[in-house]
């Protein structure tokens, strides 16, 4: 399995670390009802097709990103770079468009 | 007081030479790990540049004689042979000098030296002059870069030095003894 990191490019899956389902980034809000942190801590669900989890490039260049995948074809479909909370949506996408995925490294 | 020796991270180890391939320690140098504090990437690029360096884009080096500015990951890069002064209260700065082995291996196989144990294509066309990566070495953390047609540095933890020359040396070896048997 390869995953394309939005820094470094198409690299191999030994590279990465696996952190479960990508809800893991979307913390609720610290007066959130206990049925928020219940689900946020212990609740997942397990689809056969596509999924969204957290991968870190820690044999590479230290960035959490976001994997989408099919879990039935094994399809890596898209990566994104994760952002701070306070910039999660706005700069999350802009971090890749603005970057050039590069090769070398470089997006192969 | 105490004398101490001064070792460096290969002292002992290197050079080594194997099938035309030679791996060797690069001198010891500066080395600070650079990573600018948010909304500062601007004014710690225009502190690079006036070094005659610059920031690199991902996956690139920028060099410019003994000094050389390398990607080492998100929002840092390695600042090498060059001191620091001017980017102070912009980027979190941090003195690695003693915290890395730096190599250089060099040769027409060092390429096939390295497929052994590099997870990444370092073919001219997909890994070019200048080019880095932040990948792997065996099991170990790597930062690799093509410093000429036929040579790469590479940097790894100090304390790994021992063992990267093991596995280096060992590859080597045996591209050397496929090299002599057809
Ligand atoms: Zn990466």
């Amino acid at each position: 399995m390869r995953i394309t990191c939005p820094l470094c490019g198409s690299r191999d899956r030994r590279e990465f670390h696996y952190y479960g389902g990508a809800v893991y980034a979307e913390r609720p809000a610290a007066d959130a009802p206990p049925e928020a942190w219940d689900g946020y801590l212990h609740l997942r669900d397990n689809p056969a097709g596509e999924t969204r989890d957290l991968w870190y490039h820690e044999l590479g260049c230290s960035a959490w990103i976001e994997v989408t995948r099919n879990t039935v074809t094994h399809a890596v479909l898209s990566a994104r770079l994760l952002a701070g909370p306070e910039r999660q949506g706005r700069s999350a996408r802009s971090i890749l468009t603005k970057k050039k995925p590069n090769s070398g490294g470089k997006g192969r | 007081m105490a004398s101490l020796l001064e070792l460096t991270p290969c002292e002992g180890l290197l050079p080594v030479t194997a099938g035309g391939v030679t791996l060797a320690e690069l001198p010891p140098a500066l080395i600070t790990s650079i990573a600018p504090f948010e909304a500062k990437q601007a004014a710690v690029a225009r502190v690079l540049k006036s070094l005659g360096l610059g920031w690199p884009r991902p996956g690139r080096m920028i060099a410019r004689g003994d000094a050389c500015c390398l990607w080492s990951g998100r929002g840092q890069a390695m600042l090498i042979g060059a001191g620091a002064a001017g980017l102070e209260g912009i980027a979190a700065l941090s003195d690695q000098g003693d915290g890395w082995a730096r190599m250089r291996i060099e040769g027409a196989h060092s390429e096939a030296v390295l497929a052994r144990l590099v997870p990444v294509d370092l073919s001219p066309a997909a890994f070019g002059k200048a080019d880095v990566a932040r990948t792997a070495l065996g099991h170990m953390m790597l930062l690799i870069a093509r410093t000429g047609g036929q040579a790469f540095d590479l940097m790894v933890f100090r304390s790994m030095a021992r063992t990267a020359v093991h596995e280096l040396t060992v590859a080597m070896k045996a591209v050397a003894a496929r090299d002599n048997a057809t």
